[in-house]
């Protein structure tokens, strides 16, 4: 399946850009992280510390053991600091 | 209830002259943030924000707040993009029966504005750029709601 993958602030910069489309058979937003990890050492650095990373999917906040049934679009941002 | 997610500034008076004016109201409060440098070294903050995910849970975040003190009117503005020192980040307004219901409707407006709306700081200094980190105060914030 086709998802949107989006990054924001430091992840956005790590990664080296703002969003893409990822070809996936990913199960979990955590099967998702581990692909992306193996595939270059950009994706290993932005995911080094998922605890001060937050995920939403569709445009809602959840946990990287939520499944990606149905989702359209994945986010990985650090904590938000609006405000 | 008003949610305005915009990279322009706002004029608080004309902003806060329509808000509560249900018959019903007797108080509003109103708020507004601003870029402060402590340092005196800060050029300016960008505002990176996530378009769609931060009106959605902006709205989830007031409705909640209009629901659990009966507020008559509520109103979120934030801004994004690049804003300098003493501008105006973000203000939310309150509207409600009595002053206690309008003040925590505030405060709760805040705390989760800070935490679970999809904004993110960068200041940027002529040292260089660095991004603002959550704090755990900010989350621990959330708790006594």
């Amino acid at each position: 399946m086709k998802i949107e993958v989006l990054y924001f602030a430091w992840v956005r910069e790590r990664i080296g850009e703002p969003r893409e489309t990822v070809e996936t058979e990913a199960a979990t937003v955590m099967g998702l992280v581990e692909e992306l990890k193996a595939r270059e050492p950009r994706y290993d650095l932005a995911f080094s510390d998922l605890k001060s990373l937050r995920v939403a999917l569709d445009q809602e906040l959840t946990d990287f053991d939520a499944s990606l049934a149905g989702v359209r679009e994945v986010a990985f941002f650090p904590p938000m600091t609006g405000g | 209830m008003k949610i305005s997610v915009q990279s322009e500034d706002f004029d608080l008076a004309q902003v806060l002259k329509g808000f509560g004016k249900a018959p019903n109201t007797g108080a509003t409060v109103s708020f507004t943030g601003l870029v402060r440098d402590d340092t005196g070294m800060l050029e300016h903050m960008e505002i990176e924000h996530y378009p769609g995910m931060c009106e959605a849970a902006i709205t989830t975040i007031a409705e909640e707040a209009a629901t659990r003190w009966s507020l008559t009117d509520c109103l979120v503005i934030h801004r994004y993009g690049q804003l300098r020192p003493g501008d105006q980040i973000m203000m939310v307004a309150t509207a409600a029966r009595h002053r206690v219901e309008a003040f925590e409707a505030a405060e709760y407006l805040m705390d989760y504005l800070k935490s679970r709306a999809p904004f993110w700081k960068k200041e940027v200094t002529r040292e260089g750029a660095d991004w603002v980190a959550a704090k755990d105060a900010d989350e621990e914030a959330l708790n006594r709601w």
